[in-house]
């Protein structure tokens, strides 16, 4: 138990080095975007094939389960599709791919610099290595996890128009009608929350666990799958907690 | 000159360094040797501040580093160039941007005054036309050159190597040794040099300091070390019976 207080102190210890002001705001900019630009890219196909699949069977669940009470109008599944999408599945599938594949590589990123004494080299030159190494890549995870999760909203909605098209269930104009009835932007509002809370969580956690490894080559492996475990595990708490006081 | 006064380093139970001083001469191919284990690379880091001494201190030219702020220490930071072991050469970058990364984070010249600077210190290890390679694509005695030239660039007045020519076939590491020693004396560096290779020490150890169980137990010159008949600095150098042999027959 005390260890877990330890931990949390260390990695707040270090994420307040990280936000310190950088020496030269240029360097810390091209890096952001640069990791930015892996981010945003390096996750794209993913989350475009998951998040239209996930659109796709939400709206194939509904259909049958609609179809077989015949109580509901099929275009509602538009209306549901949408709101599952935006405030549950795109930022929470979203996360945890994201967790998967980017918390690991930041950890094994920054696990790998820290064994082969990369860090060690900026801090010789005098870089303060939390802020110029951890700091852009929050940034960056803050910025891009949001675009992604709207990427995610809109791909799956098209994914239910896809499958309800394919198997019958609604018109194209019907399945709109239902996209676009009693839109509600305190949803999107909720969604961006949890995008922004999921890209933090998701950078922290990875840069703590990489940045902290000591060893060899087999704790960098473990750190990357503490990284993931640890940042998937935090997300569905935080996504509990944020349904829970802002619905 | 780096003065060292009564350096302590524990690692919990475990004192490495129990006391260390010594100085290191500017101008100078300064040797730390010792058998693995003995702390030579604890010192070094202890010197540079990437490890803290838990008692002691260290002077270069006359500044205590161990009781300075950070932003204080940063200033002397920018006068100390590293080698590292394994070279930590930046892998997501060219050769090039190693070399230039302590130019662009730290000063205001231009891109075209940096390239220049960059080249300098790449001719001047002996390495043209590399600038757009990854350090991946380097063979070992080229990382180190890499290596030597990113540590000069910012024209340190303190060169710190750690084990400059480990994984260096003999021929190799001499040519390593030799840059070093012509830029320690071409810039009047103060140069600190992990190793234990003998032909090193005989080859630049105007001052050796070495190590033996967590405390200094000789220092001299490489022309002294061939003196030395007995104990556990002869144990060292003489690791084999054939040299020890080879040794005594050399006295008569
Ligand atoms: N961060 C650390 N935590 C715990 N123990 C350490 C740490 N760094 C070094 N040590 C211990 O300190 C001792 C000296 O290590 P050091 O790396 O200085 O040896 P060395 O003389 O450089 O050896 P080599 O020639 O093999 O590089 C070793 O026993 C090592 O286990
Ligand atoms: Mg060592």
């Amino acid at each position: 138990m005390i260890k877990i207080f330890e931990t949390f102190g260390e990695y707040l210890t270090l994420l307040f080095r990280a936000a310190s002001r950088p020496e030269k705001p240029i360097m810390y900019w091209k890096e952001t975007f640069r990791q930015a630009h892996d981010i945003g890219i390096g996750s794209l196909p993913n989350i475009a094939i998951v998040s239209t699949f996930i659109g796709a069977v939400s709206a194939v669940q509904f259909a049958y389960q609609f179809r077989t009470m015949n109580l509901v109008p099929m275009w509602w599944i538009g209306s549901i599709v949408r709101k599952g999408m935006i405030l549950e599945l795109a930022p929470t599938i979203s996360a945890l791919l994201l967790a998967g594949k980017v918390g690991s590589n930041i950890a094994s990123e920054l696990g790998t610099m820290r064994i082969s004494e990369q860090i060690d080299a900026y801090e010789i030159m005098g870089v303060n290595t939390p802020a110029y190494l951890i700091g852009p890549k929050i940034a960056a995870a803050i910025f891009v996890v949001p675009m992604l999760v709207v990427i995610a909203v809109f791909l799956g909605i098209m994914g239910g128009w896809g499958a309800g098209i394919m198997a019958n269930f609604y018109t194209t104009a019907e399945y709109f009608r239902g996209v676009t009835d009693a839109f509600n932007s305190y949803d999107v509002f909720i969604m961006l929350v949890k995008a922004v809370l999921f890209g933090f969580i998701i950078s922290s956690v990875s840069c703590y666990k990489g940045y902290t490894v000591h060893g060899g080559a087999v704790e960098i492996g473990k750190s990357a799958t503490q990284a993931v475990v640890y940042s998937s595990i935090i997300i569905v708490i935080v996504n509990f907690i944020v349904a829970f006081i802002l619905l | 000159m780096i003065e060292i006064k009564d350096i302590k380093k524990k690692f919990g139970d475990y004192l490495v360094l129990k006391g260390v001083s010594a100085t290191f001469e500017s101008g100078k191919c300064n040797l730390i040797i010792g058998k693995s284990g003995s702390g030579k690379t604890v010192t070094l880091k202890c010197m540079v501040g990437l490890l803290e001494p838990d008692e002691g201190y260290i002077l270069f030219d006359g500044r205590n580093i161990t009781e300075m702020a950070f932003t204080e220490r940063k200033e002397v930071r920018k006068e100390i160039g590293m080698l590292f072991q394994g070279t930590a050469l930046f892998d997501s970058l060219t050769v090039e941007e190693n070399v230039r990364f302590p130019l662009d984070m730290f000063t205001t010249k231009t891109l075209a005054e940096k390239i220049e600077r960059v080249n300098v210190c790449l001719g001047r290890v002996n390495l043209e036309n590399t600038n757009k390679k990854f350090p991946g694509d380097l063979s070992g005695g080229m990382k180190k050159r890499v290596g030597i030239a990113r540590a000069i660039v910012m024209n340190p007045k303190y060169l710190f190597c750690d084990e400059p020519n480990s994984g260096l076939d003999p021929k190799t590491s001499i040519v390593i040794d030799q840059l070093i020693q012509e830029i320690t004396q071409e810039f009047n560096m103060t140069t600190v040099i992990n190793t234990h290779d003998m032909n090193s020490v005989m080859g630049i150890g105007d001052k050796v300091v070495f190590l033996h169980q967590g405390l200094k137990y000789w220092e001299g010159t490489n022309k002294e070390i061939m003196k030395i008949t007995e104990g556990e600095l002869f144990d060292f150098i003489f690791a084999s019976d054939f040299l020890k042999d080879l040794r005594r027959r050399a006295q008569y």
